[in-house]
């Protein structure tokens, strides 16, 4: 009997091992749980109704609808999904292989580059993302000044238009007057041209741009001949579509603040912002809302504070500044809960620092009609887990992305099923 | 000048000499042995360097400082069983072996990130050559005394010997090294082999001139003395323990395989991201794995990794520690260790031996450190937290019994040497959308695409 059981059981592991799981939509009562909702506090025992993609409804005396697939969820929390304000996903396969990388594109001035086009939805790693409650990412290219077009993407979706998230941004390489690493053996003079190069390169460029757009208001839009760089520069020039800049030196973010107010650039984020706790005053003046990270990494300067990236998200949010986080990461974006615990530690606390990953991205990236937090009418883009997800304890339980439950499953887990107790051991026979 | 002046008189409550052994009570603390279990409310006593007792209520004596760790997780000193940091060469890489060099000739005790480590409840580490060779150059276990001045004073005093060995994508080069055997895993295979048969052969003559010596009327002249093939003589004597950078399961095998045929039975394995495919075989040779919590994916032979790899591994009993490879990962060891919670339910002390009493074993220094022990070093980890907890902060850490580093007491910076033509107001931007885990080809830059590091666009 026993031996039957076995082999019963072999049959039904082969089964659903040689299908792949598959995320389902439908009509989910996600009952007895916590509702984190970021925007509107906590819900102790609250039940949370997911429909056709959306949160139907949410609270503590929420009726289950008839026909909906009840998930317990006695002694697990429900937050909304979590955002990563930059990653190199879906474009960066395997970092040393130029096979598997698509994220830099020849040429300084290539605005008109998107890395929606080239994002893989069958990235190894989107499914490694996901399962750690991570739902949504901004993908961006690197490169020269102007490398192309970041895009937000959930990590769901068979082609790159059902993975987009419903926001894209022009990329800004502020020039730049730091080092990029050991291996940086330029002198401070080769630094400093390098950069002023940049600089009148992008006047230069810009100049162009707001000449093209007197020429296509003029012309409305007849007698502009192709021009690429340019026609990407447009809806940037017209404030129309957000410029992401990146600057991380003190003296870059200076600079670039002084640009972006000369320029008269409506739309900005500005990214990385490594050194924002030398010049946290000058960007809340500014009001530009700010993603930084990586949180978790060393400070820039020998002789700054050992723990000084840690405490850069905290000391911007409290100079007034918007912030949200990002991991800089691509393999492992599943850390981006961890980046922002160690925020929420070094002085941001959690509340913000849970914020900086959920309803601030959603706003600077302009989508928190639909993402950010656990309303009635935004996307079901969440994820429930058995703690604080900020610490490594606990466990992501169930995922899901506009309205669809997510397998819970990657390569990750799978190696982990298949080898936990491989078959056979060390010997064959 | 007198800047520096000033740095050592901020240092002058930090620093010590590396004889320097500090006597110190440590109250009321949650003492983490890892060993022995979790004391509530215990001390730890420590005299001149070594803990000397571990109980309730331990009366301070005269003229001891006392640490009130009321509220407080006292841990033992974290271990990191594989850096690079504190060194001023990490590549020799000219030929496919060279057994005969010793990082301990390049000790730099001034590398901020030794202070940056010890902020992270690091006390030890092992630096290690880097992995551009088969059989690369003998590695140093450092104490992080950081403020003394004589690298020689980072060594840790009695600590076994190691050498790196590396396989796979490194030592092969791909096609970057044109005609210099090895090109492939079958040559690096070839070049260990004959490196430990040349070295056999170099013992067994060493032996026969020690043993003919002896005999009356003897006349013959030694063997020629090779450092390299001394080296090797010593890692076929068990005097060596191997610390192989590597990350496919079948070179893996391979090394175990080539070792077993040479009677070499202490190997510990560095980074290991597939050692999980071959958990039982390392498990059979007793050879252990030293692994990252989590990275994966930035060369080909990491692609087909997993997180859960910790945790595989020591479920089917393989001695394994986390490391960092990394001046930034060496900081939150802990956290690191915190992660095989998330990718296999370890337990605490699971976790924290990993970063602590296992790493130890791997480095021959388990007798004198890795878990809070009366006998062992006062090497030592206050937190303000669970040291597993995201929110669990370093607030002190002990080496020898010697405050090096207190969070209370931090001035931001704490250079040891501030090179005059070093300009101030140049920062250092890392950024790069995957892992530089480049720490292990330093100095081999010519060798690599620098496309790698982003020099070229």
């Amino acid at each position: 009997m026993k031996k039957i059981l076995y082999v019963l059981m072999a049959l039904l592991t082969t089964t659903v091992a040689a299908q792949s799981p598959k995320a389902k939509s439908g009509l989910f009562a996600l009952t007895n749980a916590t509702l984190e909702t970021v925007t509107n506090g906590t819900i102790a025992n609250g039940t949370l109704i997911i429909n056709k993609g959306k949160i139907e409804a949410l609270g503590s005396n929420v009726a289950v609808p008839a026909g909906a697939q009840v998930i317990d969820c006695k002694g697990l929390r429900i937050y909304p999904g979590m955002i990563d304000g930059g990653t190199g996903i879906g474009l960066l396969e395997i970092g040393q292989i130029p096979q598997a990388t698509d994220q830099r594109e020849t040429g300084d001035v290539i605005p008109q580059m998107k890395a929606l086009t080239a994002i893989n939805p069958n990235s190894v790693v989107i499914p490694v993302t996901r399962v750690s409650g991570v739902t949504t990412v901004i993908t961006r290219p690197e490169g020269g000044l102007l490398p192309g077009q970041a895009a937000l993407v959930h990590m769901h979706g068979y082609t790159p238009d059902q993975m987009f998230a419903g926001f894209e941004g022009v990329v800004l390489n502020f020039p730049n007057t730091g080092k990029r690493g050991f291996f940086d053996r330029r002198t401070e003079d080769e630094i400093k041209r390098d950069s002023d190069k940049a600089l009148k390169q992008l006047n230069e460029v810009w100049d162009k741009a707001i000449q093209y757009h007197r020429l296509d208001s003029a012309t409305r839009g007849k007698g502009v001949s192709y021009y690429p760089e340019l026609q990407a520069l447009l809806p940037v020039v017209r404030g129309e579509k957000t410029l992401m800049v990146e600057a991380n030196a003190a003296k870059d973010i200076q600079a670039a603040l002084k640009w972006l107010a000369e320029r008269k650039i409506k739309k900005v984020i500005l990214t990385g912002v490594a050194e924002g706790w030398r010049v946290a005053g000058d960007i809340a003046k500014a009001n530009v809302p700010v993603v930084t990270g990586p949180v978790i990494a060393i400070p820039t300067r020998d002789y700054d504070r050992y723990d000084q990236a840690y405490a850069n998200a905290g000391v911007l949010r409290k100079a007034g500044v918007k912030v949200a986080l990002r991991t800089l990461q691509t393999e492992n974006v599943r850390n981006l809960p961890y980046h922002a615990g160690y925020a929420a530690a070094y002085g941001m606390g959690k509340e913000e620092a849970l914020k900086a990953i959920t309803i601030v991205p959603a706003e600077i990236f302009g989508v928190a009609n639909i993402l950010g937090s656990l309303e009635v009418g935004k996307n079901a883009t969440l994820f429930v887990c058995d703690g604080d997800p900020f610490e490594t304890k606990t466990q992501v339980k169930h995922v899901f992305i506009e309205g669809w439950q997510i397998p819970m499953t990657s390569r990750q887990t799978e190696l982990y099923d298949e080898f936990l107790q491989r078959e056979p051991g060390v010997s064959k026979n | 000048m007198k800047k520096i002046i000033l740095l050592f008189c901020l240092l002058g409550a930090l620093r010590g000499q590396a004889q320097d052994k500090g006597t110190v009570l440590i109250k009321g603390g949650t003492v983490l042995t890892v060993t022995k279990g979790t004391l509530e409310n215990t001390d730890v006593l420590i005299k001149d360097g070594k803990i000397t007792q571990i109980a309730k209520g331990i009366a301070a004596p005269a003229g001891t400082r006392v640490i009130d760790a009321s509220g407080l997780f006292v841990m033992p000193g974290i271990i990191d069983a594989h850096s690079h940091i504190a060194l001023d060469a990490i590549n020799e890489g000219t030929n496919a072996i060279t057994p005969e060099v010793h990082v301990a000739d390049a000790i730099n005790p001034f590398e901020v990130d030794i202070y940056r480590a010890l902020a992270g409840g690091c006390t030890i580490s092992h630096a290690m050559h880097g992995s551009a060779n088969s059989i690369g150059g003998q590695c140093q276990t450092i104490k992080h005394r950081y403020g003394v001045l004589d690298g020689e004073q980072l060594k840790m005093e009695g600590a076994a010997r190691t050498i790196k060995f590396a396989l796979g994508e490194n030592p092969t080069g791909h096609g970057r090294r044109d005609g210099v055997q090895p090109q492939t895993r079958m040559g690096v295979e070839f070049v260990i082999r004959q490196a430990f048969a040349e070295g056999k052969e170099y013992l067994e003559a060493w032996d026969k001139y020690n043993k003919a010596k002896l005999t009356k009327g003897f006349r013959g002249a030694p063997p020629a003395y090779s450092l390299r093939l001394e080296t090797i003589a010593d890692i076929l004597k068990g005097n060596i323990i191997i610390h192989c950078h590597s990350y496919r399961a079948d070179e893996i095998n391979m090394l175990m395989n080539v070792c077993r045929d040479f009677g070499i039975k202490r190997v510990v394995f560095q980074h290991t991201n597939e050692g999980f495919k071959v958990a039982p075989e390392l498990a059979k040779f007793g050879a252990m794995a030293s692994v990252f919590a989590d990275w994966w994916a930035y060369k080909l032979e990491v692609y087909y990794s997993t997180a859960y790899n910790a945790a595989i591994l020591a479920r089917n009993g393989v001695v394994t520690s986390i490391n960092s490879d990394s001046p930034d990962l060496i900081r939150h060891l802990y956290h690191e260790a915190g992660k095989t919670q998330k990718y296999g339910n370890l337990s605490d002390d699971e976790a924290l031996a990993m970063i602590t009493i296992n790493a130890a074993k791997q480095l021959g220094i388990e007798s004198r450190v890795g878990s809070l022990e009366v006998g062992k070093d006062g090497d030592v980890a206050i937190f303000n937290g669970h040291p597993l907890s995201i929110y669990g902060i370093p607030q002190i850490t002990l080496v020898d019994g010697l405050v090096r580093f207190d969070r209370e007491k931090d001035p931001a910076d704490m250079r040891l040497l501030v090179d005059p033509k070093e300009t101030i107001d140049i920062p250092t931007i890392h950024k790069a959308t995957t892992h530089n885990h480049e720490n292990c080809m330093q100095n081999m830059e010519w060798l690599l695409n620098v496309k790698m590091f982003g020099l070229n666009r």
